[in-house]
């Protein structure tokens, strides 16, 4: 019985207390069985990132183009790397300026889903009668796909029969016949009004979850200190609200970096090119064009951006967020 | 009173402030912000469901409006009859609960291996499914494409499946670590020494006691599947292995026109589900969102 229970260590236990052969120890077992444990995971995990990342590494070094059969298959250089910077007419949408496009569209939304989010927060944070249903209301356009709410907003923004222009007119405002995805920056708004409606929630539900871990005893103390609810509220609420920003920005972030599903639907990454971005660039090149080469460069530089994000996030955020745990 | 602290006031002093003059306007504004709140929310729904009750006629005559004057179930019908909607609406169902199952499954594995044993690299482990969710989905799909062209695994539900695990599986694996580690070691070993193996202790004692994490990381590795359009987009080819977000794109980029009672009726069938979710399930899915990030 106790030869047996020795056999299962608590997690983080005591070090064994007999070692025999270093194969046949119960801590060597316990470890082989978390590995089988684990193997699964790591199995598919591997399978389809590590593998179509290599892969990708690969084309991006050979010539892989269907339309080009002579020198299919053979060694490439840094050409397809090349590739994303120049701007020939072989390739429509350069890379240059959907790469602009795409920070631009990053950082306009995460900024203005921030603030909205942040409002929403700080809204369900106060007790009020009706809060729980105001809660599931807000966050309801959360469970709609985001390429559902692509196709609904592109319909809200029919010049004829949708809503927006039905309300600008009904309220005498002006745009009221613009047609919205037919010009650059029109088509840009619409394509933020269906993504912030859609996402929004998410970044107010984890700043809920964040503002509501925080102490209400500092605000009584702040306040009889002579705070204001604006010093309270830059001093105390944001700077211990740290950990769930970076877990929102961060999400978010990569999230809009790699929109795709809202632009394929609304605007197909036009007028022109005047609404490509990043995602929806390599899929034309993997589809259209069925250049895996060129297709391959450029997802690998999108995964050494996406992980760069990730890691300037993580290092701006990382002193505070060890001190508030 | 004089034997009150100041503390101890306090809660009353600032509930006789709040009835001043400064405080109802203040109050005000904030129900008129939650107001606001509410309507940009929940307005999109109710047009959507009004356009869905409107008959073709109605929508080419032009008559926009904020009521519902006729309504009719027409689109909702021949959104199952014309397009055979209930097609889509199947494989999604067949692919997002496959791979949901099978994620938890796995993912409990794993998240019991690493919070429970002495394995090395957990550090190593946790933070590379972390940087998987972080992947660009596209940067998957050229790969994919080719390897799927060479196994046979283009436009197959299979194929769907495989790759929607890189939705379920790391929010599954992380949410079931957690959960797992939380539970007090001594109740699996008491099954052990009452004469258990480690995998009976795991099914028979730890699973029910994980199974609100277990529940949490079902409805959301659901949600994540059920959001796919890219993988569908990339590896369906016809209309009978179509997901239902595929389908509703594929109806509203159809040749002819396609009037939006259409649209709106898929969406609103395809958005039920998971609306029911979030409403009935909200504080597994905000508790399992936000352990899953905070943590």
């Amino acid at each position: 019985m106790t030869a047996v229970s020795e056999q299962v260590p608590s997690a983080g236990g005591a070090p064994t207390r007999r070692r025999q052969r270093r194969s046949r120890s119960p801590e060597a077992q316990d470890r082989r069985f978390g590995y089988g444990l684990v193997a699964p995971v790591m199995i598919v995990l591997v399978a389809i990132t590590a593998y179509p990342l290599f892969y990708n590494v690969w084309n991006s070094f050979h010539h892989d183009y269907k339309l080009d059969p002579v020198s299919y298959g053979t060694f490439a250089g840094i050409s397809n790397y090349q590739k994303i910077f120049q701007s020939s007419p072989l390739l429509p949408p350069p890379f240059v300026s959907t790469l602009v496009h795409t920070i631009g569209f990053t950082v306009v939304s995460v900024a203005v889903e921030l603030v909205i989010g942040l409002a929403l927060a700080l809204v369900l944070d106060k007790k009020f009668p009706g809060r729980g249903l105001v809660r599931v209301s807000i966050f309801v356009p959360w469970a709609v796909p985001t390429v559902v709410s692509a196709q609904l907003w592109k319909t809200f923004f029919d010049p004829q029969q949708g809503f927006v222009n039905y309300m600008l007119s009904e309220l005498h405002l002006p745009l009221a016949h613009t047609t919205w995805l037919s010009e650059q920056w029109t088509a840009w708004a619409a394509i933020l009004a269906a993504d912030a409606w859609r996402n929004t929630p998410f970044i107010a539900i984890v700043l809920l979850a964040g503002l509501q871990v925080i102490p209400r005893e500092i605000y009584e103390a702040s306040t009889v200190d002579g705070a204001s609810a604006w010093q309270s509220f830059w001093r105390l609420t944001i700077p211990l609200l740290k950990p769930a920003l970076m877990v929102a920005l961060i999400f978010r972030t990569l999230q809009a970096f790699l929109i795709f599903d809202v632009v394929y639907v609304m605007t197909g990454g036009g007028p022109g090119n005047s609404t490509s971005v990043l995602s929806y660039l390599n899929f034309n090149a993997f589809i259209n064009s069925g250049d895996y080469g060129y297709g391959g460069a450029v997802s690998v530089a999108l995964v050494i951006m996406a992980l760069a994000i990730a890691a300037i996030y993580v290092r701006v955020f990382r002193t505070d967020y060890e001190v508030t745990q | 009173m004089s034997t009150q602290t100041a503390a101890a006031r306090l809660p009353q002093v600032l509930s006789r402030r709040s009835w001043r003059p400064g405080k109802i306007a203040s109050r005000t504004l904030f129900y008129v912000l939650v107001a606001i709140f509410i309507l940009v929310s929940l307005f999109p729904f109710y047009w959507m469901v009004i356009t869905s009750l409107k008959s073709a006629n109605e929508l080419s005559n032009g008559t926009t409006g904020l009521f519902l004057h006729h309504p009719t179930f027409s689109a909702y019908t021949s959104i199952f009859s014309k397009y055979n909607f209930a097609q889509p609406l199947i494989n999604s169902a067949i692919v997002c609960l496959s791979v949901t199952v099978l994620s938890v499954f796995i993912g409990a594995l794993a998240g019991y291996g690493l919070a429970r044993t002495r394995m090395r690299f957990k550090t190593g482990i946790l933070g590379f499914i972390l940087i998987v969710s972080f992947f660009p989905l596209i940067a998957i799909v050229g790969p994919m494409l080719i390897a799927y062209n060479k196994l046979h695994l283009l436009n197959t539900l299979q194929g769907l499946i495989i790759a929607y695990f890189i939705y379920t599986l790391p929010i599954a694996t992380w949410l079931l670590t957690n959960f797992f580690s939380q539970i007090p070691a001594a109740l699996e070993e008491a099954a052990i020494v009452d004469g258990a193996t480690r995998l009976q202790a795991l099914r028979k004692v730890i699973v029910p006691v994980a199974l609100p994490g277990v529940f949490t990381a079902t409805i959301l590795s659901f949600i994540l599947a059920w959001n796919d359009f890219l993988f569908a987009l990339s590896f369906i080819q016809t209309d009978n292995k179509a997901t239902a977000p595929l389908a509703i794109v594929n109806i509203g980029h159809s040749q002819y026109h396609v009037f939006y009672n259409l649209i709106d009726a898929a969406v609103v069938i395809v958005t039920i589900p998971v609306a029911l979710l979030v409403i009935f399930a909200q504080r597994r899915i905000i508790s399992g969102l936000t352990a899953g990030a905070l943590k």
